[in-house]
Formats: structure tokens, sequence, C-alpha cells
């Protein structure tokens, strides 16, 4: 990935994710986020991660949003007019985060050993690749990921049917 | 080539927005939106290093991330669902009942 690249998508990805949470009707919100989510797939394509990048826009973008603003729907929001009423608690998190970017960047400055890239393997990121790691060393907790969705799937049954 | 620390910069930058969109909003929707958000961020992170040493197991673990939020969202999205039939507000300073 190139600068001109790099760029290109991660401004847009900033100033689309401060809309996210500064939007004040729900509907936007999720609108926003399922683009950051598309631009995100893009940057993962640029990374070499294919198959991230496709089940970024299948589960996240299609599943994930889709129960977002389905619930939004049903729940027939008005955007929250009345503004938070802790002043203090806004600022707060305003500088808290500007701070918690700045340490981080300082931090990742001064630890960056600039090493090469290592040379990527014959078949990185296809499906083959991650296929077969992920059925033969990473088995045990694909496992138990089947089994953690079933119980979400019994728990958010039962929990929308009280 | 961009090197790895924009990849990180960029994506703390992305989790901090999703922790002040945590702090700041108070319609419990939009704060599980932010979590979302948090939660690429860190995605972005893993396969930016998986990319850095050519090593698939950060992609891996991206795709573990990914069915947890699956869940994690069906069952959260559930239970704003309850709380919203039993106490009419998604907003949440108003539900204080286990508050203290």
């Amino acid at each position: 990935m190139d600068f001109v690249t790099f760029f290109a998508l991660a401004i847009p990805l900033v100033v689309i994710a401060i809309m996210v949470i500064a939007h004040p009707s729900p509907v936007y919100s999720a609108l926003f986020l399922v683009l950051t989510l598309f631009l995100l797939a893009v940057y993962f394509l640029f990374l070499d991660a294919h198959v991230v990048a496709a089940l970024q826009i299948i589960v996240y973008a299609g599943a994930i949003m889709v129960l977002f603003l389905f619930v939004i729907m049903l729940l027939n929001l008005q955007s929250d007019t009345q503004p938070t009423p802790r002043h203090g608690l806004g600022r707060a998190a305003i500088i808290g985060g500007v701070i918690l970017v700045a340490e981080l960047g300082l931090l990742l400055q001064r630890s960056s050993s600039e090493q090469a890239e290592s040379s990527l393997p014959e078949n990185f990121g296809t499906v083959e690749a991650l296929g077969s790691q992920l059925f033969t060393t990473y088995l045990l907790p694909f496992e138990i990921t089947g089994i953690l969705l079933l119980v979400a799937v019994v728990g958010a049954v039962v929990l929308a049917k009280r | 080539m961009v090197p790895i620390s924009y990849h990180l910069i960029l994506s703390g930058i992305l989790f901090t927005i999703g922790v002040t969109g945590v702090l700041l909003r108070r319609n419990i929707i939009i704060i599980f939106m932010a979590i979302e958000l948090m939660l690429n961020a860190v995605n972005l992170s893993f396969v930016a290093l998986a990319r850095h040493f050519g090593n698939m197991d950060g992609q891996i673990i991206v795709f573990f991330v990914m069915s947890v939020a699956a869940a994690e969202v069906a069952v959260g999205l559930a239970i704003i669902l309850l709380v919203f039939r039993g106490r009419e507000t998604v907003n949440a300073d108003e539900l204080n009942l286990m508050r203290w």
C-alpha cells in the first residue's frame, strides 16, 4: 500500500467514523457505520487479506448492520435532541481521546524499529491458506466459536420471546 | 510503502473515536455501534501486523473476533429490545436500576 492509497482511505475513514458518533440520528449513524465497514474492507484488500475483506462485507456490513437497522426501525427512535446533561464528561472524553492518540503516536514513534516487511508466503490471505489453518491448528477455537454462536442464537430467541 | 506504524496509528485513532463515542453518547444503540467501531479498529491492527510479519495468524484472529462480535450483537440487541419494552427508553442515563 503506497502513501496515496493510504491517505485516500485513512482520511475518509476517520471523518466517517467521527460522523458515526457525532450524528444525532441513529439511522444515519448506522449508515455511516456501514460506510466505515466498507472502507475498512477495501483497506483489508490492500493489506492482502482477501478473505477477511469478503467476510467484513458479508458479516459486518451485511448481517450485523441489518440487525442494527432492524432494531432501530423496530424501536422507532427519534434523534435524541436533548444534549447530554453532563458537559464535564463530554469535555473529559474529548480531552482523554486526544491524549490517548498522542500517547499512542509517541509510543509508536519511539518503539518502531522500522524493520523491512517480511516476504509474503505464496498463498497469503487466500481461502485455502486460511481454511487449512482454521481446520488444523485452530480447530478447537473454531468449534468453540460454533458453540458460542449457537448459544447466542438460543439466548437471543429466549430473550426476545420473554 | 507505508510503514507499519501508520496502520497502527490509524487503528489507534479509530479505537479512540469508539471510546469517545461510548463516553459521549447516551443512546444505547449508538454506544453499541461505537463498540463495533472499536472492534474494527482492533481488526485493522491485526490485519496490518499479519501483513507485516507475513503470518496468517492475525487474519484468523480477525475471523474469531468477527464471530464473537456477531454473537455479541445478537444477544445485545435482544437485551436492548427487552429493556425498551419494559422501560420505554434507550437512554443510558435513565437505565440506572443496577447502578447503586
